[in-house]
């Protein structure tokens, strides 16, 4: 564990993806899927990125996955998991790992999501293992 | 339309400076243009097209071409790829050239991280644009080091390659800066020294990373017909490819790169194999840079990038495929944190048996550059180029 927990900035918001921010302050992590080819698609945006077509909608995922690759940067004033997770519906996602000892983290671990604060923002979600 | 064989790289030149406080960006730019237009043998007046990328200053080629004096430019190209932009820009420009768009083409790279105290590799950069992953991204602090960290540890996860392994890169190309003077770490080191020095981000050591440098360097390419009133060697451009690459929607895999379609885009113009090259410039931010983009083109089978490494096979004399001859990002410079230009110079000081006597491979006449730019982590272009010494 972190002797201290790294700040996480307020994402920048944007019209296009505020139902994200939205389900996030709910304790819902949502993602996109494309009605057209029927696949799940992250990071979010309003056309899809397998036909370019504006027929997706937002669902919610259920919020576990497993660790598809980590790096903790030790050098940073506080120290921190930097990670990709692959939801159980099949997208990698950005994040960090959270309420963990970094010391064992490991591809192939499963997680599950946490929404942490941010800096005046909404909250980010987050994974910690399970 | 193919390239092959329609464009030559005539001069090029590197800054010898690491840290150059007293100098202006703009002026760096100045100075390899001049180097780069005196090894050639030509002036600013014969310089008909200007290609630059997002390091030059102002409004790139607009304040550039202003500044240098290009006063017969006729053709810009300022495609940002981040640091292998300039290996795409000898495509482009070949291709420019090609199309009778212009004869002689100049390409600059110069930049001042050193200097401006930069803490380019662990420090979160702060989100200036409207990029559609930044709300993504941004907040979990993704920095260079720890996202070319994710690409390692999945490659060592699937693959079973080791820190060991990874660290044989930077003994290779510490045993080749120690003969360049201009290299800012000419100390050997071994694999020990490597996997013992600080751990930066998992699994990136210290010794894993490049340089911070100030510094620069330029290429001219030219047209056949004025490369034949030249007399320095006719190092002759046989192929280009570029691609880009990202995480596609989210089906995120880090364990290959863009080369994985530049290279074969590249060697079929070129005619050639991967077993015909001589000499590689590899583009080294990251040792584990250097090992996924061998195993993408087609220099050993993927997943196998780790036993090819090891074991000073990347070592000029010794090894079988030499790369980064005068020490690369790891160990000579990394002007501007954008590595692909001083690619292309090694591979030509090579082609032209201008490197360094101790480094220099036999008949060098067959040589690749290749760059990636971006992050492994999240999305990059990589660029390939193949030359030939006539």
């Amino acid at each position: 564990m972190a002797a201290k927990e790294r700040k996480i900035p307020a994402p920048p918001l944007n019209p296009e993806v505020q139902p994200y921010w939205d389900g996030a302050t709910a304790g819902r992590l949502m993602i996109m899927r494309c009605k057209d080819t029927g696949k799940p698609y992250f990071y979010p945006r309003a056309h899809s990125p397998f036909t370019g077509s504006e027929n997706v909608e937002w669902v919610e995922a259920k919020g576990t996955g497993v660790i598809y690759s980590w790096s903790v940067l030790r050098r940073a004033p506080e120290p921190y998991a930097l990670a990709y997770v692959t939801l159980d519906e099949g997208v990698t996602m950005l994040t960090n790992i959270v309420d963990c000892d970094f010391d064992k983290l490991a591809c192939g671990q499963k997680v599950k999501v946490v929404f942490k604060p941010t800096e005046g923002g909404p909250p980010a979600p987050c994974f910690a293992p399970t | 339309m193919s390239i092959k064989g329609k464009a030559y790289i005539a001069g090029i030149y590197e800054h010898p400076t690491r840290h150059a406080p007293e100098k202006s960006l703009a002026q760096l730019h100045a100075d390899v243009a001049k180097g780069a237009l005196d090894d050639a043998g030509l002036s600013l007046q014969d310089v008909d097209a200007y290609f630059c990328a997002g390091d030059a200053p102002g409004m790139g080629p607009l304040s550039m071409v202003d500044y240098l004096g290009l006063t017969n430019c006729r053709h810009m190209d300022s495609t940002d790829t981040g640091g292998s932009s300039y290996v795409l820009h000898v495509g482009h420009a070949a291709q420019a050239i090609a199309a009778g768009k212009c004869k002689v083409a100049l390409i600059t790279l110069a930049g001042k991280p050193r200097s401006e105290g930069q803490a380019t590799g662990t420090a979160p950069r702060v989100p200036t644009t409207a990029a559609p992953d930044i709300p993504f991204e941004y907040i979990y602090g993704p920095t260079v080091v720890n996202m070319y960290g994710l690409a390692a540890m999945r490659h060592m996860h699937e693959y079973g390659t080791t820190s060991e392994q990874l660290a044989w890169i930077k003994v290779a190309a510490s045993h080749h800066a120690q003969h360049n003077p201009h290299a800012l770490l000419r100390e050997v080191v071994t694999v020990e020294q490597v996997v013992n020095s600080p751990m930066i981000s998992d699994p990136l050591h210290r010794l894993d990373c490049c340089v911070i440098t100030d510094g620069g360097g330029a290429i001219v390419m030219v047209a056949p017909e004025v490369m034949k009133s030249l007399k320095r060697p006719r190092i002759k451009l046989l192929g280009a490819g570029e691609a880009p690459k990202g995480q596609m929607g989210g089906q995120v895999d880090l364990t290959y790169t863009g080369a994985r379609w530049s290279g074969p885009r590249a060697f079929e113009e070129a005619g050639v194999k991967p077993a015909d090259i001589k000499y590689a410039s590899i583009y080294d931010s990251f040792t584990i840079t250097v090992l996924i983009q061998l195993e993408d083109l087609g220099f050993c089978a993927k997943g196998k990038g780790g036993a090819f490494v090891a074991d000073g096979n990347l070592i000029s004399g010794s090894g079988k495929l030499p790369f980064n001859t005068d020490g690369g990002g790891l160990c000579s410079n990394h002007p501007a944190n954008r590595g692909g230009l001083t690619k292309v110079l090694e591979a030509v000081r090579q082609a032209r048996g201008e490197a360094h006597p101790a480094v220099q491979v036999k008949n060098a006449n067959l040589v690749l550059a290749h760059g990636t730019g971006g992050s492994l982590g999240t999305r990059h272009g990589s660029a390939t180029v193949i030359l030939e010494r006539e």
